[in-house]
């Protein structure tokens, strides 16, 4: 559905040249939800602004729904655009016009007459479920709603395409679950292919099926959702897990926890897909002569399977603890046994 | 009553002059707030960051701006005798007064225009852009809807200089309330022409007032 090959981009400022986007390949594939994480500056706004033609790269091509975006003018681009369709940040709606007339927006753009436009909009209110608010100007709205609004205009032409810039950054932890909640519901129902950029690993684990990390305009790292918090291989992509898998608090709980408890040993185990759905504890207790004491847990679902860690504290025969380890391991757990830093 | 304090005010001659002077503002605010859009538009699509960025063309439509606006508005009617005369005849009458008038507002109300355009969200601009819209529909349904607010003080603002401009017009020959005021009333030592021409030309102003703030707050919906 999407591809980058060889994609560079690069600004001409006073200081000299910024490479924004450097050497990026990407491959997406239809239906597919893709993120893309990197800190400020990283270059995602760039990458996203270039997939409809908002920015022209400097090298390399780009091909969305089977146009060449990157060499695209005038008319054939603007067609193309009503396939590739985005949301913002900031909504970016019209204040001058109710969210009915936002939504009907893109349909005028594509001279749809004004009865089908009607009938249109007022699917598109029940698909994002703002019904009774069709009347309402965005300074009358919350951010969600206005989110709402962005996204029905977004879909009004029935694109193949949706890229979300931030589209989660300007709302509270609720409020984006929402919005991200009606993203996968739109991609399940519709098919839609879904690029979005984030600085939150939150918003990647909740619904993105695969993730590239990018930074200084490069992507360092690529792979789907789970493997990568499974297995993440840059300090940078380690950073962005840990945002979301252990709390920030994490380490001194472990050294608090060492010392509460002296006997026995604290356990940290680590699931990832099926490993989550497993009586795991009860197997324990049942084949061992060891007691087990849960003092902390967290366990993430993302799109293709769920993740988790726990910490346990052990007690019992050394030798029988060894060999509860031994189990857990083989029950494809990770396990870190935790000593004193 | 009136007849006590005005006793020189002829009033089938201060009703025509009103109505000069309502005819020059209305003609000119009218093709002000046309000729400034487009102009405003200009000076901002060919901005930098714009849609028709264009360095030289924006000098150029600045400087012209910037010159017309800088010409006190006396001196700018007497400029343009050669040119008033050319293409109305005669330097006599309410048409006369009218090319000195739109050439003094509508630089004045461009840059309004402008100031209002770059209020403007750029996310809105390009979220417009992303939806396939062309310029022309950018303009129409983007950046004119957007703006109206903004339009339309700026066009009070305008028709009420407009109106102080026809004044001074009026004193060198274009009619209206100035004229009455400058020939019937100080060059005849009647006071109370002058007096009543004052007060006629500030019900004028307030209405203008009144009906440019009223319009302003019910269009803005921000
Ligand atoms: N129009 C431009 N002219 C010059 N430099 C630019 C331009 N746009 C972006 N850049 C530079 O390109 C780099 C990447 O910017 P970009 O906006 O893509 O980052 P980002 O990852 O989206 O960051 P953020 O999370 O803050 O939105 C930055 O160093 C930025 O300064
Ligand atoms: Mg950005």
């Amino acid at each position: 559905m999407i591809s980058i090959k060889n994609v560079q981009k690069i600004y001409a400022s006073k200081q000299g040249q910024v490479k924004a986007v450097d050497d990026v390949n990407i491959e997406i594939t239809e239906g597919e939800i893709f993120g893309v994480i990197g800190y400020s500056g990283a270059g995602k706004s760039t990458l996203i602004r270039m997939l409809n033609g908002l920015e022209i790269p400097s090298d390399g091509t780009i091909t969305v729904a089977n146009r060449v975006v990157s060499k695209i003018k005038g008319r054939s681009l603007r067609q193309a655009r009503q396939e590739i369709s985005m949301i913002f940040q900031h909504f970016n709606l019209l204040w001058s016009r109710t969210v009915k007339e936002n939504i009907a927006f893109p349909l005028e753009i594509a001279g749809i007459d004004k009865a089908e436009r009607t009938n249109r909009v007022n699917e598109l209110i029940k698909l994002v479920g703002l019904e009774g608010r069709e009347n309402a100007y965005p300074s009358e709205l919350s951010g969600g709603q206005k989110q709402r609004v962005g996204i029905a205009r977004a879909l009004a032409n029935n694109p193949k395409v949706l890229l979300c810039d931030e589209a989660t950054s300007a709302l509270d932890p609720q409020t984006t679950d929402s919005i991200l909640d009606l993203l996968v519901d739109i991609n399940k129902r519709l098919g839609l292919t879904i690029v979005l950029i984030t600085h939150e690993m939150h918003v990647i684990q909740k619904i993105c099926h695969r993730v590239a990390v990018m930074e200084a305009g490069r992507i360092v790292e690529l792979g789907s959702v789970l493997e990568v918090f499974k297995n993440p291989q840059q300090p940078i992509t380690k950073r962005f897990v840990q945002q979301v898998t252990e709390p920030e608090e994490t380490k001194e709980t472990a050294d608090h926890l060492i010392e509460r408890f002296p006997k026995g040993k604290i356990v940290q185990l680590t699931f990832v897909g099926e490993a989550t759905e497993q009586p795991l504890i009860t197997n324990l207790i049942r084949h061992h002569e060891v007691t087990v004491n849960i003092l902390q847990g967290k366990i993430n679902q993302t799109q293709n399977g769920s993740y988790g860690t726990l910490f346990v504290h052990l007690d019992g025969d050394i030798k029988e603890i060894t060999r509860a380890i031994e189990y857990i391991r083989s029950q494809l757990v990770g396990v870190e046994v935790l000593t004193n830093a | 009553m009136l007849e006590q304090f005005f006793p020189n005010v002829k009033w089938d001659r201060m009703w025509e002059a009103t109505t000069e002077t309502l005819y020059m503002t209305s003609i000119s605010v009218i093709a002000t707030f046309i000729l400034g859009i487009i102009l405003g538009l200009l000076l901002f699509l060919t901005s930098k960051g714009n849609i028709w960025e264009n360095k030289p063309i924006n000098t150029i439509i600045s400087a012209i701006v910037n010159i017309f606006r800088s010409i006190p508005f006396i001196l700018l009617i007497v400029l343009l005798i050669p040119f008033t005369k050319l293409i109305v005849g005669s330097m006599i009458g309410e048409n006369a007064a009218l090319p000195a008038l739109i050439i003094g507002a509508a630089p004045f109300y461009a840059r309004m225009v402008e100031i209002g355009l770059r209020e403007i969200d750029k996310g809105v601009i390009e979220a417009a852009k992303s939806m396939g819209a062309k310029t022309s529909t950018i303009i129409l349904k983007v950046l004119l809807p957007e703006s109206m607010p903004a339009l339309v003080s700026g066009i009070t603002v305008t028709a009420i200089s407009l109106v102080s401009f026809t004044a001074m017009a009026g004193v060198i020959g274009a009619g209206g309330l100035g004229n009455l005021a400058y020939l019937e009333g100080f060059q005849r030592g009647r006071f109370d022409v002058t007096l009543m021409a004052t007060v006629v030309i500030l019900v004028i102003v307030f209405i203008i007032q009144f009906v440019g703030d009223y319009i302003t707050t019910k269009l803005d919906k921000r």
